[in-house]
């Protein structure tokens, strides 16, 4: 450090120096960052457990600098449930992508949901599946081309992309859910505000925190990772829009 | 030497995706495509440090944290 400067950010000693395995530019890296530095900020890296996918995000335990749990394809929902009732005191998410959460995992997702278990979903909504070569995942937007919809996602066909954020904010036993976005530095903080407050709920014991992440997939959506926060904008937001569905001392939406 | 602050940027850390260089409010840093790190990406890299105004916006949206901050402290 150079003399007359104080250090005001470095890298949250709750991601190990693992360099992450994502594509450049993946907001799965971010959301690692932004919730490792929560967990960081409030002290809870002993206390923390995360429960990961199958998915881009299936090594988030080589990264994630807490307990990991890795569930098998869509179930992070009943792990989380079975780790969370064993132990009420600690904190625990699942951290799910759409194909995971929304997809194979939808059962598992809604009863966790309705029941109101405690803990906190973490839902990367990329619209697509990232690892497994860029097919049309339930949250695919209409029109958008994928390796299974190359002429583009038909409604006729395969229904409207799910908007799990309103979905589950419709069940009495859910606390809070806000969708974020990382695409920009002032998203990038509301997110990590998102997290921080579903976190601080789940420790009241109020019941199910979810945030949902409008996400980006560089690799297969085929551009850019500036051109993704184009896409995002131009694209998701509009469809997926930004905001609190519900929360604790608001009523909901 | 910095006016406000100035960040420093992990070359190896860095996969060059530039989303820092386009959140800068004061387009201080730029990726540099004339280098590459051992994995063969460009990296981003503080060009003009009198600029900097420590923001913390670069750091926010860096996907690998790979940037640290800091800020020039004020005399009192
Ligand atoms: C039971 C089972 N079915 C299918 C697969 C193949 N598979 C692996 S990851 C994946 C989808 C991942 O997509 P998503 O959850 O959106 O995560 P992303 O990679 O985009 O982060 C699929 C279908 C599997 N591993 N196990
Ligand atoms: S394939 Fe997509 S979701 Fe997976 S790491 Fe690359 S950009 Fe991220
Ligand atoms: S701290 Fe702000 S002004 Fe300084 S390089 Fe980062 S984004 Fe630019």
């Amino acid at each position: 450090m150079k003399e007359g400067y104080e250090l005001i950010y470095q890298r949250p000693k709750t991601l190990t120096d693992t360099r992450m395995h994502y594509c450049p530019g993946c907001f799965h890296s971010t959301m690692h960052k932004l919730m490792m530095e929560v967990v960081e900020e409030m002290d809870l890296q002993e206390n923390t457990i995360g429960v990961c996918p199958v998915g881009c995000s299936v090594f988030a335990y080589e990264y994630m600098n807490i307990d990991v749990q890795e569930a098998a394809h869509g179930r992070a929902a009943a792990v989380a449930t079975g780790i969370k009732r064993i132990h009420p005191d600690k904190l625990v998410f699942s951290y799910q992508g759409d194909g995971d959460l929304a997809a194979i995992g939808t059962a598992e997702t809604i009863h966790a949901c309705n029941r109101g278990e405690n803990f906190t979903f973490i839902f990367i909504n990329n619209g697509i599946y990232g690892m497994t070569g860029g097919q049309m995942a339930p949250t695919t937007l209409v029109g958008q081309k994928t390796s299974t919809s190359p002429y583009g996602r038909e409604p006729a066909k395969v229904g409207l992309p799910l908007k799990m954020a309103e979905i589950v904010s419709r069940f009495g036993r859910v606390a809070y859910v806000e969708r974020v976005s990382c695409n920009t530095a002032a998203n990038a903080r509301k997110a990590k505000k998102a997290v921080r407050k579903a976190f601080e709920y789940q420790l009241q014991k109020l019941g199910t925190t979810f945030i949902e992440v409008a996400s980006n997939c560089p690799s297969q959506w085929k551009c850019t990772p500036e051109e993704s926060l184009d896409w995002i904008k131009d694209h998701v937001l509009p469809y997926f829009p930004l905001g609190v569905f519900k929360e604790p001392e608001k009523k909901e939406k | 030497m910095p006016q406000k602050g100035y960040v420093e940027i992990s070359i190896e850390g860095c996969k060059g995706c530039n989303l820092c260089v386009i959140s800068c409010p004061t387009d201080c840093l730029v990726l540099n495509t004339s280098d590459t790190n051992s994995f063969g990406l460009h990296y981003a890299t503080l060009a003009d440090e009198d600029k900097c105004i420590a923001c913390l916006n670069c750091a926010v949206v860096c996907p690998d944290a790979a940037i640290t901050v800091y800020r020039k402290i004020k005399s009192a």
